[in-house]
């Protein structure tokens, strides 16, 4: 088996492995005044300062949530409010769905963000809030965020940047892009699912609202125990990761041999993450591409996962403007542990699927 | 050998999926999205599957197979709803499975089972292929009461070599639900589906509505003669051979009247007496022929529910003409399907007379009425 959708979800590393199963031998809750309790609440304070340190943002401005869309949510929730939205028209549906009033700010062919169709919008009216992701869970592709920070910040608008399938990946440092809010996920750098974290600069610490207020916990912004162990896990796979550059030259290696055998390479024009590609096949659904290759034994993935399994059109090459290529898209997104014979095994699988279905096609 | 199997997360597919597995095929299951269930249930929040699929999914973990969800939504609307809307606009009663066996299922997953290297797609119909020196032909199940060779009439012979229907030898429906219930399948007591699926609510008429509101306008009831004897809310509610929903007009002349014809540019529903409904020739259009066309005596199923009937078939062009030994109401849009024995030979599309009626039918008519609407589902 051929694991190649670390978009989906990293494997997890070694590192998050150890400090989450140590975590689960603390027996407290966080929040309790006793001996456990402070050890729990340790455990808790060092990954978040860890973090904190790592992604540019004060301790006490990282909220701890469930994962990347409510990390999302909640700084659109808060954010939002007396705002107007603007949503890259790209955005992953943890930000769509949670913004469904927004106006959709245009992508080029590559999937990069109109910075001057930006400037307009945001002259013609009312503050606004700005959700732009870092980079694009299909593509890869990677958003020039310090220009439109710069804009944001020009035009009195808040910025939040869904880095989530960036962060492990790329540098991220929510003070040097110029963010307001940014979210985070565990599970997609390595870590356990179930833990994620909305890291907010100053002007947003202040205006946060919770969507669970519940118990009072991470300063009142967002109830509820926090998961230690996924916690602890996130922290550790975090200060593991060492950014997707070892994988590119594998990545270029598949887009190379793919092109090979007919296939289109999708938003290459735009700086990209290392280890993701999305690879066209003209003619050919992307729902029969994925299951030849599942049935192969190497897994890769096409849209975005619907609970359903389904494999729907995919939004993002829709608006990229890709046709009839945006329903015969898949995409490869490498593992942190991906290796070179892994690489090769999946060009072979690509390579007979696309010779069999093509022959089939005519 | 590897096989696809269309699961629909009831219990047939499941079993066929369960029987297979069991014999050591390399079993692939797939289910269909046909729909958004979300939307045609009307709930908020309903996920866009569905508890078909749901269970689809379960089975297949339960088999140790793989499944796939395929997204047939965009098809299915232009293929088969959008297809069974402009029938009944056009003052004809569609066979919606027919329309969906034809194209999304044994069109396209017969394709994507040759593009996964599949060597059949299986299917939890009850209809049996018996191999012939000419080739596979296609006959009606060993159970009559589950027989579903007349929504399978327009299965190519190209598909049909494809195809494997390994309930068509079944006795009856309680022998799959034990095999179902041996193999542990957690559908084994999951009742039969009764309406169109994609219909849940059973008020197809809102459905048509929606798409063609033409379907849905109001007019006259009339005669033979074409004396006004009432009103209706839409041809779509109306099928030949219906005698409900005319309202006072179901007796008038004394006789008790039925639907003759629907006139969909006039809107007018024409009604007559049972009799004056029955055709001894009927039109059949885009048949799909499983035996060579040639002019012979076989056994005809106008209706889904119906006891076959002698005719004679007079391949013709495209389609073929069936002159019946006894007149029969044939309502266009309908399937006639044409037999010899239990083999299927082929089969049409009936086609709206020329003259709405057939002069001389005055002797004896089986003519059962149909129900509203005189949509059947498989």
């Amino acid at each position: 088996m051929i694991y190649l959708d670390a978009n989906a979800t990293e494997p997890v590393r070694p590192e998050a492995v150890a400090a989450a199963m140590a975590a689960l031998a603390v027996p407290g809750n966080p929040a309790s005044v006793h001996a456990a309790g402070r050890a729990a609440r340790r455990v808790l304070e060092e990954a978040r300062e860890g973090l904190a340190a790592r992604f540019g943002a004060e301790p006490a401005n990282l909220v701890f949530t469930s994962g990347g869309t409510e990390a999302d949510a909640l700084a659109i929730h808060a954010l939002g409010r007396g705002r107007r939205c603007i949503v890259g028209a790209t955005e992953h549906d943890a930000v769509r769905v949670a913004a469904p009033e927004a106006e959709s700010l245009p992508v080029d062919g590559n999937g990069i963000a109109d910075a001057e169709a930006l400037r307009r919008m945001l002259a013609a009216g009312p503050p606004a809030l700005v959700c732009l992701m870092l980079a694009n869970n299909e593509t890869g592709g990677i958003q020039p965020i310090a220009v439109v920070a710069a804009l944001c910040r020009a035009a009195d608008a808040l910025l939040h940047v869904d880095a989530v399938q960036a962060a492990g990946r790329i540098p991220v440092d929510l003070a040097a892009l110029g963010a307001d809010s940014l979210a985070l996920s565990g599970h997609k750098l390595g870590g356990p699912m179930g833990a994620g974290a909305l890291l907010l600069g100053r002007r947003a610490a202040g205006v946060l609202t919770p969507l669970i207020a519940g118990g009072g916990q991470e300063r009142g912004r967002r109830g509820g125990t926090p998961p230690l162990p996924a916690i602890a896990g996130f922290a550790a796979a975090a200060a593991a990761a060492e950014g997707a550059d070892r994988l590119a030259p594998l990545r270029d290696r598949i887009e190379q041999e793919a092109a090979a055998a007919g296939a289109v390479v999708v938003g290459a024009g735009a700086p990209r993450l290392g280890n993701t590609t999305c690879l066209a096949l003209p003619g050919v659904p992307a729902q029969t591409q994925v299951i030849a290759l599942d049935l192969a034994g190497v897994q890769v993935s096409a849209g975005a996962a619907c609970s359903s399994g389904k494999v729907a059109r995919s939004h993002v090459l829709d608006a990229m403007g890709l046709g009839a290529l945006a329903g015969e898209a898949i995409r490869v997104s490498l593992p942190w542990s991906a290796e070179e014979a892994e690489v090769a095994d999946f060009i072979r699988a690509y390579r007979a699927v696309a010779a069999r279905v093509s022959r089939t096609a005519a | 050998m590897r096989v696809l199997v269309a699961m629909s997360g009831g219990v047939d597919s499941s079993t066929v999926a369960g029987l297979l597995a069991e014999a050591g095929h390399e079993v692939i299951g797939v289910t269909l999205q046909l729909y958004d269930h979300g939307a045609a249930s009307g709930r908020r929040g309903a996920c866009c599957a569905g508890q078909d699929i749901h269970d689809a999914r379960r089975v297949a973990d339960r088999l140790g197979i793989p499944h796939y969800v395929i997204d047939a939504e965009a098809r299915f609307r232009d293929a088969v709803i959008a297809d069974f809307a402009a029938t009944y606009a056009a003052g004809e009663t569609p066979v919606p499975c027919v329309r969906c066996n034809q194209t999304v299922k044994f069109t396209d997953l017969v394709a994507l089972a040759r593009d996964l290297g599949c060597a059949r797609l299986a299917t939890g119909h009850y209809v049996r292929r018996i191999e012939a020196t000419a080739g596979p032909e296609l006959h009606c199940a060993a159970d009559p009461a589950r027989d579903q060779s007349w929504f399978l009439f327009a299965t190519t012979p190209a598909q049909l070599s494809m195809s494997l229907f390994p309930l068509g030898d079944m006795p009856d429906k309680a022998t799959v639900r034990a095999a179902a219930a041996r193999l542990g399948l957690p559908v084994a007591a999951k009742p039969d589906s009764q309406d169109i699926c994609f219909v849940p609510s059973g008020s197809y008429a809102e459905t048509v509505g929606r798409l063609r509101p033409d379907a849905l306008g109001a007019g006259d009831i009339v005669t033979l003669a074409g004396a006004v004897v009432g009103r209706h809310d839409g041809i779509a509610r109306y099928t030949v051979g219906q005698a409900r929903r005319l309202g006072t007009a179901a007796r008038s002349g004394g006789a008790r009247q039925v639907v003759v014809a629907l006139e969909a540019a006039t809107r007018r529903v024409v009604i007559g007496p049972a009799a004056a409904a029955a055709r001894r020739e009927v039109a059949v259009g885009a048949v799909n022929w499983l035996a060579p066309p040639m002019r012979r005596r076989c056994l005809v199923k106008l209706r889904a529910r119906d006891q076959p009937q002698a005719a004679e078939l007079v391949p013709d062009g495209a389609g073929a003409r069936l002159l019946l030994e006894r007149p029969a109401l044939a309502a266009p849009g309908q399937a006639a399907v044409f037999y010899e024995g239990s083999r299927v030979l082929g089969g049409g599309f009936i086609r709206r007379p020329a003259a709405t009626v057939d002069a001389g039918t005055e002797a004896a008519v089986s003519a059962r009425p149909q129900q509203d609407g005189g949509v059947a589902q498989r």
